[in-house]
């Protein structure tokens, strides 16, 4: 900065320039990337069809034994893949831009738990299932966060305690759990373990549209909101100056965000890690300067397709995705962990 | 008067810990009637069907009152140790290091005994300790509560997904490791209470032992070298101490959380800060909390039983919560 030179605004511009060139490049490989991915789960499977016949039998064709599996098996679990993946990246996104933590993901704080245990309820104590279920879910995942955000309300906003509060509320949350799980019946049980650890198995067609609509809106909104998002992150103060309501932003952004993660948790369960690794990825690949929403979104769902396949297909036996993204979050978690902490990162 | 309050405070937590006794001998899905209880305890040759119930609880509860005094001893040392208010094995993400290591042992090694369980819990539970801590240490303002506690939430997360690896595709171990999972001690018995106790004492005393060093280390790591402490040999053989004491009665037990949490500061906010005296009297408290947290069970989940370590997250969570709360952000 010691340089004051004429070009210094070419510079800058040029920088904003070659920022911009990387995030559009970065955004359309993963849109590529989740297209194929797509693709191959479509194809791919038990048996594998020519894209041909995929196409005949989206298009309404009867195809002799491939229908069930395409339009029952495969496509809702591709949909939901894609769909949830956008939700949970893009809330994850937010959370961890807000709260200026990349370790403040929804996951780590408790509200996918909050959005579990009534599903839990629902499915081992009421008997329910499908579309009630879901609901309960969706609620109960708002009523948390809500809950959490005001428990950690005293005195003025503070992110650390906000995440602290998090993790409490989660402790409890997962002791409820584990307490509905050990009264219920081994069938039940199997059903019920789905909430713990994610998986697209079982998902219907019915559920995507509902889901969609969430996610579009949702994100949508979040896209929207973006620029104030943006502002936000240079400091509350700052924010107050450039005109931002700093509260009523704040409180939407973590609303539609919750309705993401609470929505899309309800269909497939927490899928782990997702909401956690789409942000920090996505930043790492479309370099810094943009708080990269649309990328991590597309991240999350490249991330959710690549793992179910990989759960179903390149390991000894089945697992659920979330089981997969897991993994795939563990090495990553303690890398950013050891990274955050050697920057001498703040919350 | 600081002494009047040591032996006030001693003597009320000493007669709670005789009453959760008595109510863990007698309630339960069969309820025996105090007199019952203290006329079987004291003539131990009688033979009615009251008398044996009672009988069959003893085990139980000296169980309870062990790895109470063991978790909450635990967690007073690492809250020393870490100078740090919310450090407790669960949030810290030591159980569930043990949990893996115990899993891992079901599903290959086909372990079955309680000293192997302690073997592998505990080598799980000091791993843990040690990444989780070392992980939050590294860079500005050392091991800060946030820190701690977001390193040990992470850690948690990634290990636990290991264990859903390992268990998923097997029904077996699913089956044993569910019961495991969810801290309770209510499948005690004498072998065990041998396995836990050489544990529980070497951890006591050493930590009796170092007290008055954690005293001195409660002044910062500057001050407490000047007077003359080897502050990193205080620092790993505390540590030590309380990962033995955590990881024997995780692996015996399964993971009971919040005991380390909430008994400590109970007792600093009525004590104040000298090791000397909270860490006696967190061994009592710690053990009427395990042993009240048990009965309530017994009586919340009629005509089976809840977990205690279900019942001390119930009660635990809500109190992390407020201890939070009440900290300063500042020093958080």
């Amino acid at each position: 900065m010691k340089k004051q030179t004429k070009n210094q605004l070419s510079t800058i511009t040029d920088g904003y320039r070659k920022r911009q060139h990387r995030y559009v490049f970065t955004a359309l490989t993963l849109l590529f990337l989740t297209f194929a991915l797509a693709c191959i789960m479509m194809i791919y499977g038990n048996t594998i069809y020519s894209p041909k016949t995929v196409l005949k039998v989206l298009s309404g064709e009867d195809v002799e034994g491939a229908v069930f599996t395409i339009r029952t098996l495969r496509l809702p679990r591709m949909l939901t893949a894609i769909l949830c993946g956008l939700a949970f990246g893009m809330a994850g996104n937010t959370f961890q831009q807000l709260l200026g933590n990349p370790l403040a993901s929804p996951d780590i704080i408790g509200v996918t738990s909050g959005a579990s245990v009534a599903a839990v309820f629902g499915i081992l104590v009421l008997k329910l299932n499908g579309g009630t279920v879901s609901l309960m879910a969706v609620f109960s995942g708002l009523l948390v966060s809500v809950l959490i955000y005001f428990l950690s309300q005293g005195g003025g906003f503070s992110n650390a305690r906000l995440i602290l509060t998090g993790i409490g509320m989660q402790a409890f949350l997962s002791a409820v759990i584990s307490w509905m799980l050990l009264k219920a019946s081994e069938y039940d049980v199997a059903n019920a373990l789905r909430w713990l650890s994610g998986s697209l198995n079982g998902v219907k067609l019915e559920n995507v549209p509902r889901l969609a609509l969430v996610v579009f809106g949702a994100g949508g909104a979040i896209l929207l909101l973006n620029r104030q998002l943006s502002m936000l992150q240079l400091g509350e103060a700052h924010a107050v100056t450039l005109g931002v309501n700093v509260r009523r932003i704040r409180l939407t952004l973590i609303l539609l965000a919750l309705l993401l993660v609470a929505f899309a948790t309800s269909v497939t369960g927490p899928v782990a890690s997702v909401a956690f690794l789409s942000g920090p990825i996505a930043t790492r690949l479309s370099g810094n300067g943009k708080n990269g929403m649309l990328t991590s979104a597309l991240t999350g769902s490249t991330l959710v397709l690549a793992s179910d396949l990989i759960g179903q297909f390149a390991l000894p036996s089945r697992y659920p995705v979330g089981v997969v993204t897991g993994i795939l979050g563990a090495p990553y978690l303690l890398f950013l962990l050891l990274q955050m902490n050697d920057k001498g990162e703040h919350v | 008067m600081k002494k009047h309050r040591f032996l006030l405070t001693g003597i009320i937590s000493l007669s709670c810990l005789a009453f959760c006794v008595l109510a863990s001998v007698a309630c339960g899905a069969k309820s025996v009637g105090f007199q019952t209880v203290i006329r079987s305890l004291f003539h131990l040759g009688e033979s009615s069907f009251d008398a044996n119930v009672v009988q069959a609880r003893i085990p139980r509860t000296v169980f309870g009152i062990l790895a109470g005094a063991a978790l909450s001893i635990s967690g007073s040392l690492m809250q020393a140790i870490t100078r740090n208010p919310i450090a407790d094995p669960s949030i810290l993400g030591v159980n569930t290091g043990a949990s893996l290591f115990v899993v891992f042992g079901i599903a290959f090694l086909h372990i079955n005994r309680g000293i192997q369980y302690i073997g592998l819990a505990f080598a799980g539970a000091a791993l843990t300790a040690v990444l989780v801590y070392g992980l939050a240490s590294i860079g500005h303002g050392g091991a800060t509560p946030i820190k701690l506690a977001l390193a040990g939430a992470a850690a948690s997360t990634a290990l636990q997904s290991l264990v859903n690896t390992i268990m998923l595709p097997s029904t077996q171990v699913m089956d044993q490791f569910r019961f495991w999972q969810t801290g309770s001690i209510s499948g005690a018995d004498w072998a065990d209470i041998r396995l836990l106790l050489p544990c529980f004492l070497i951890g006591f005393a050493l930590s009796i032992f170092l007290a008055p060093s954690l005293n001195a280390l409660a002044l910062g790591d500057d001050a407490a070298t000047g007077l003359g402490l080897n502050v990193p040999l205080i620092r790993a053989f505390s540590a030590l101490a309380g990962v033995l004491l955590c990881a024997s009665t995780t692996a015996l037990a399964g993971p009971i959380g919040f005991v380390g949490l909430m008994i400590p500061h109970l007792m600093r906010l009525l004590l104040g800060p000298d090791m000397r005296k909270i860490l006696p009297l967190s061994a009592v408290g710690g053990a009427c909390l395990l042993l009240f947290a048990d009965v309530l069970g017994r009586i919340l989940g009629r005509p089976g039983e809840l977990e205690s370590g279900i019942v001390t997250a119930l009660i635990g969570a809500p109190v992390f919560i407020f201890i939070i709360r009440k900290a300063k952000v500042n020093s958080l």
